[in-house]
């Protein structure tokens, strides 16, 4: 059973992975660089763009920060709502997701 | 219709902003109801409704970051987070993030990326599909065998942990909160790989991760989910940082799925509250089937029943769990009223 499993395993990681070893393996290429067009652009969109335009390293830094403060932020906000509600799921160690 | 449709500044496409919504929204619900991960159906989503593949990946990785920041924060304030494992696990995690991410960029610059990651993630979703389905089978074989009185009721797993303990490769490490002692090279290895996936595909690879840290590290349930959490926020952020520095990243669609997921994630786990019985599964199942469907329809051309199938599934898949949320808190009230007007009489 355990050899089956291990057989079984080394299988599946094999055929996620080889694809992608195969087709990388094709010739070298250029890097392909995409560019925002910010003319038809304005406000936060605007924002984003030139920076993302000017600074690559500012840009994801900014990434970063704003996604993880966003993510606190929002379930954060959702706890206190669902505990004025009734439900605090804040208190629930049983509970996961990913 | 043109109402309906959002420019992102960076890819410079404009996208079916419900579908986007709805997307983020299910992935909320669907991880908050089953405790997995929704990330799987976002890649190709965001793909079938016109993203380039390439920023499909990196905007799912960075919402995937966003997602896990709260969940990881409760776990640990529950103590189930090994930091020592954890940090120990991220040489391993951002290396393979790194490793999948500069394939992801290598099969773009040949024109491959498409094909490529559509067909590893069919094989994924069928493995995902398999687990699910073997997993009911072997859950209904175990009530029937317990309603045979001859049956004791005990099942066995695969450990392969106390096997693995025994490879004497130096650095050995003793981890205090998952209570384990072994080579450090275990844990970065089986973070490397689950890395390289997660960085390849989007996703968070705690779907891998959990089972790999119970089954090949040893360490305990709680402490395997906990530290999992910890690295898919990791590994989340990492992912959106070398993606935004390759400039696949899509920031507006994250903030938008983001939101979604914050009020999907509350529906779905409250509905976990009052959902009953295995067969819940099956459903999950049959979403994840549905997926793999639309991906294939999307790989032939097939774009316009590609979103429909995958839009219609997440879309039925969160109607029947907050079918099963409503209608658990509505029988909830009513008891208690009921009780309440007893105590009164």
């Amino acid at each position: 059973m355990v050899k089956k499993l291990a057989v079984g395993s080394l299988v599946t990681a094999l055929s996620c992975l080889l694809p992608a070893w195969a087709w990388a393996g094709g010739g070298a290429a250029t890097e392909l660089v995409v560019v925002a067009d910010t003319r038809a652009l304005s406000g936060f969109n605007f924002y984003l763009a030139t920076l993302y335009n000017q600074d690559m390293w500012i840009f994801a830094t900014w990434a970063v920060v704003i996604t993880s403060a966003l993510g606190v932020s929002l379930g954060l906000l959702m706890d206190l709502i669902m505990s004025h509600v009734g439900l605090d799921l804040g208190k629930s160690a049983g509970h996961v997701e990913h | 219709m043109d109402w309906l449709y959002m420019h992102m500044p960076i890819a410079g496409v404009d996208i079916f902003w419900p579908g986007l919504v709805l997307i983020g929204y299910s992935v909320g619900v669907i991880g908050g109801f089953f405790g997995m991960g929704g990330a799987w159906m976002v890649t190709p989503g965001l793909n079938i409704l016109g993203f380039p593949m390439a920023f499909a990946i990196g905007t799912d990785i960075a919402h995937i970051a966003g997602k896990s920041m709260i969940s990881t924060m409760r776990h640990s304030k529950f103590g189930n987070v090994d930091y020592r494992l954890g940090f120990i696990m991220l040489i391993g995690t951002m290396a393979g993030i790194e490793l999948g991410a500069q394939i992801v960029m290598a099969l773009e610059r040949i024109g491959r990326i498409g094909p490529v990651v559509r067909w590893v993630y069919v094989v994924f979703l069928a493995l995902i599909a398999f687990m699910v389905f073997f997993d009911y089978y072997k859950a209904v074989k175990n009530r029937n065998k317990s309603d045979d009185p001859s049956h004791t009721g005990a099942t066995g797993g695969v450990n392969w942990a106390p096997a693995l303990h025994k490879i004497n490769l130096p650095p050995m490490m003793h981890f205090r909160v998952a209570n384990i002692t072994c080579s450090v090279w275990l844990p970065i290895a089986v973070s490397f790989v689950t890395g390289v996936l997660a960085g390849f595909l989007g996703i968070g690879g705690g779907l891998l991760r959990m089972p790999a840290l119970i089954y090949f590290i040893g360490a305990p349930t709680h402490v395997a989910v906990g530290t999992d959490l910890f690295e898919v926020m990791i590994s989340g952020l990492y992912g959106a940082f070398t993606y935004s520095l390759k400039g696949r990243i899509e920031l507006v669609a994250v903030f938008v799925m983001l939101c979604g997921a914050a009020i999907g994630a509350q529906i779905g786990t409250v509905a976990t509250k009052y959902a009953q019985g295995y067969g819940i599964r099956v459903v999950f199942g049959c979403a994840v089937l549905a997926c793999m469907i639309s991906i294939i329809l999307k790989q032939y051309g097939i774009t316009t029943a590609a979103t429909v199938i995958i839009l219609g599934a997440i879309t039925v898949i969160c109607i029947y769990i907050m079918v099963i949320m409503f209608r658990g808190a509505a029988n909830e009230l009513r008891e208690k009223k009921a009780a309440s007007n007893g105590a009164k009489a």
